[in-house]
């Protein structure tokens, strides 16, 4: 590499896969979530007040002249303008957001971020919806005096013209909704991570996306060139000319193999010598099921449930709950659509109840251990899922399971459900196949006594390989250190299946490492029945499948479990299955990129 | 309910189709903003500060809805007056 080079590389985490280059466009706003708490001393007080009330002055003015600007004839329609005019000075969002300044010592900008959510939560036990959706106004009208106190412009992403990188602190689901797709090549943020909504709608789009840069707006300038590899979650600033053309490349090959891949995306998973395996998607809205559907998936093998119970002040209600289990389950019909129960806390967390500080959020209670101790918000959505499963091929998956206690309990309060259910008189399926997610290594040592209990198994991989290795995934020192193909992982799940095989339920595997093509003829070979990954890699797993003779990765995985060491495994791999692997993907292989 | 005879309080029927929405939220606490003390809307056992559009809104009166206006010194009493006018003529809306 010469020595005056002036690329940077970027390393963030993969939103959605794909490689695009083209030019930056910094969108220069910050989403609500990033606004600073500090204290002020009692001496800043009044110039922090002052400072509040002249942003909401500018504001004012702002919005006069755009009421100014509306032509004559329109008058009648600028009467929420007018509206929005007179709520700059109400006493619930202005009045209150001095009063905090003044008594908790507080900034301005966190200050009115408190004001607002307290002014919005009077909406939210109104039912009419149109008085129910006025909270919209008090958000405008915040978002306005909250730009002028931090001391931005008002940049609308819906009138970006050319084609380019969108480049963003973050991206509210507002925003994304706001974009005009076919503008965007790719996105980049500096926060957010795999399950966040901007990379959901990354991946839906298949637009490639990195996430989770830090300080990617600070580095990148407009215009700049840059190249993102959304498969490796590389952003690489001002390329070489080098870099450039070999990027190029790779975009083009990637683009024909995924053409290639795609359009036999429909074609069963039958192994090479015909051992049928069932292929399914993860999602976690239901407007993934298109995308589900369109890239081959056989059924929903991880419904994600969370969702609706984040970044939000107060618990979905059963109806609503029930409402969206039931779209999912009505389209996918008659395919299996695997619900798995809340999996909140950890490193989600929920704002309708403030759990108290965790030091170890991923080991406390979290997922299954929440549920039990708060029976009714999770009868709520057993009983939701018990009604959709009135309507299609409903399962229901249990997380974080790590004695056989925690399913006899949670037995108990699913019949609850179904007996309530029945006394009210509502339709509802209690009989239906429930298994437990495997990701606890005390579950996997288990699963022969847990597989009386159950219909069947769903590996995680992603926390037995965190939990087996004591690795937290977000401790960037110890990173280096996970890899599922660590030898106690492969023979952790060896012990789950063969459990299964012997007390003859089934077991499946939803984690990443179903999705990664490297580690197919290991999984072939331990016997797993089935998979389940993100939409877009069913085509390319799919393919795969069909290249592998089971018998053969059967007699591969003995040599597997001779193996010590996570990188002899990889070795072996790469030497017994290097070309099929190589020419079963869209990325080119890692080292090359 | 004030029961004095000096009438520090009157009734109104919403009657407009949206309810009190926002604008006519925004032409009651217009109104209310000039008075001297504090001007109450009230629906039931429900009291609302009518100088705050937000307020209003919360209180969600919904097309004939009977809502209470109440102030606090007879120095208002034009403002009462001003704002049942306001009812009266359905916030300016057609009918």
């Amino acid at each position: 590499m010469p020595s005056d080079t002036t690329e940077i590389i970027l390393k963030g985490i993969s939103g959605a896969p794909g490689i695009c280059i083209g030019k930056a466009y910094l969108v220069d706003k910050e989403g609500v979530d990033v606004i600073e708490k500090y204290a002020i001393t009692p001496d800043l007080v009044k110039k922090e007040i002052n400072r509040f009330k002249s942003a909401v002055t500018i504001a004012r003015n702002e919005l006069s002249d755009i009421i100014k600007g509306v032509p004559e004839d329109l008058r009648q329609h600028s009467g929420i303008l007018e509206t929005h005019l007179l709520l700059h000075k109400d006493k619930m969002l202005y009045g209150k957001a001095i009063d905090l300044i003044e008594n908790e010592m507080i900034n301005a900008e966190w200050a009115l971020r408190e004001a607002t959510s307290q002014a919005k939560s009077m909406f939210k036990n109104i039912e009419d919806p149109y008085l129910k959706s006025r909270s919209a106004d008090i958000e405008h009208v915040s978002e306005r005096i909250m730009r002028n106190l931090v001391g931005r412009k008002d940049v609308n992403i819906s009138n970006i013209d050319k084609r380019v990188i969108l480049v963003a602190h973050t991206l509210s689901p507002a925003e994304t909704s706001q974009i005009q797709l076919e503008k965007i090549m790719g996105f980049i943020t500096d926060r957010g991570g795999k399950a966040s909504h901007t990379s959901i709608i990354a991946r839906t789009l298949e637009i490639p996306a990195v996430l989770g840069l830090d300080n990617a707006t600070q580095i990148i300038k407009n215009d700049s060139i840059i190249i993102v590899d959304g498969s490796q979650g590389i952003v690489i600033v001002d390329p070489e000319e080098e870099t450039l053309i070999r990027y190029d490349e790779l975009s083009k090959r990637y683009e024909t193999r995924k053409a290639h891949i795609l359009r036999t995306s429909d074609l069963p998973a039958t192994s090479a010598d015909g051992h049928p395996f069932t292929i399914m998607g993860n999602i976690e809205l239901p407007e993934e099921i298109v995308a589900v559907k369109d890239h081959g998936g056989e059924g929903i093998g991880l419904f994600r449930t969370e969702f609706l119970y984040l970044g939000r002040t107060h618990f979905p209600d059963e109806q609503e709950l029930f409402n969206q289990y039931r779209e999912v389950a009505e389209l996918m019909a008659p395919d299996p659509v695997i619900i798995r129960t809340l999996d909140i806390n950890g490193d989600k967390a929920i704002t309708a109840m403030s759990p108290p500080e965790e030091a170890n959020p991923s080991l406390g209670l979290r997922a299954i251990r929440f549920c039990l101790q708060k029976p009714d918000i999770f009868k709520t959505q057993l009983r939701a899922i018990l009604r959709a499963a009135a309507y299609g091929n409903v399962q229901l998956l249990i997380p974080m399971i790590s004695g056989c206690e925690e399913i006899r309990q949670t037995y108990k309060i699913i019949d609850e459900a179904a007996e309530s259910l029945e006394k009210e008189g509502l339709a509802y399926n209690r009989d239906i196949p429930i298994g437990i997610m495997i990701e606890i290594p005390s579950a996997a040592i288990m699963a022969e006594e847990m597989a009386d209990l159950v219909d069947f198994f769903s590996i995680g991989t992603n926390d037995l390989v965190q939990y087996t290795l004591a690795i937290d995934r977000v401790n960037r020192h110890v990173a280096y250190l996970y890899n599922p193909l660590h030898p106690a992982v492969i023979r952790l799940i060896k012990q789950v299946v063969d459990a299964g095989k012997k007390k003859k339920i089934k077991t499946f595997m939803c984690g990443e490492m179903a999705s990664e093509i490297i580690n197919l003829p290991i999984l072939l070979g331990l016997g797993l029945d089935a998979f389940s990954m993100a939409p877009q890699s069913i085509p390319g797993i799919k393919n795969i499948i069909r290249k592998i003779s089971v018998k053969e990765a059967k007699i591969f995985l003995k040599e597997v479990l001779k193996q010590t060491s996570a990188l002899d495994t990889m070795q072996l791999i790469t030497d017994t299955y290097g070309e099929i692997l190589a020419n079963g993907t869209y990325d080119e292989n890692k080292d090359s990129a | 309910m004030n029961m004095l005879g000096n009438n520090l309080s009157r009734q109104a029927i919403v009657k407009n189709e949206l309810g009190l929405h926002a604008r006519p939220a925004a032409m009651i606490a217009k109104v209310a903003i000039k008075a001297k003390s504090d001007v109450w809307l009230c629906r039931e056992d429900e009291q609302v500060d009518a100088s705050s559009i937000i307020d209003i809104l919360s209180l969600a009166c919904l097309k004939g809805t009977e809502v209470t206006l109440k102030i606090e010194t007879p120095d208002d009493m034009d403002i009462l007056n001003e704002i049942i006018t306001l009812f009266e003529n359905n916030f300016e809306e057609k009918r």
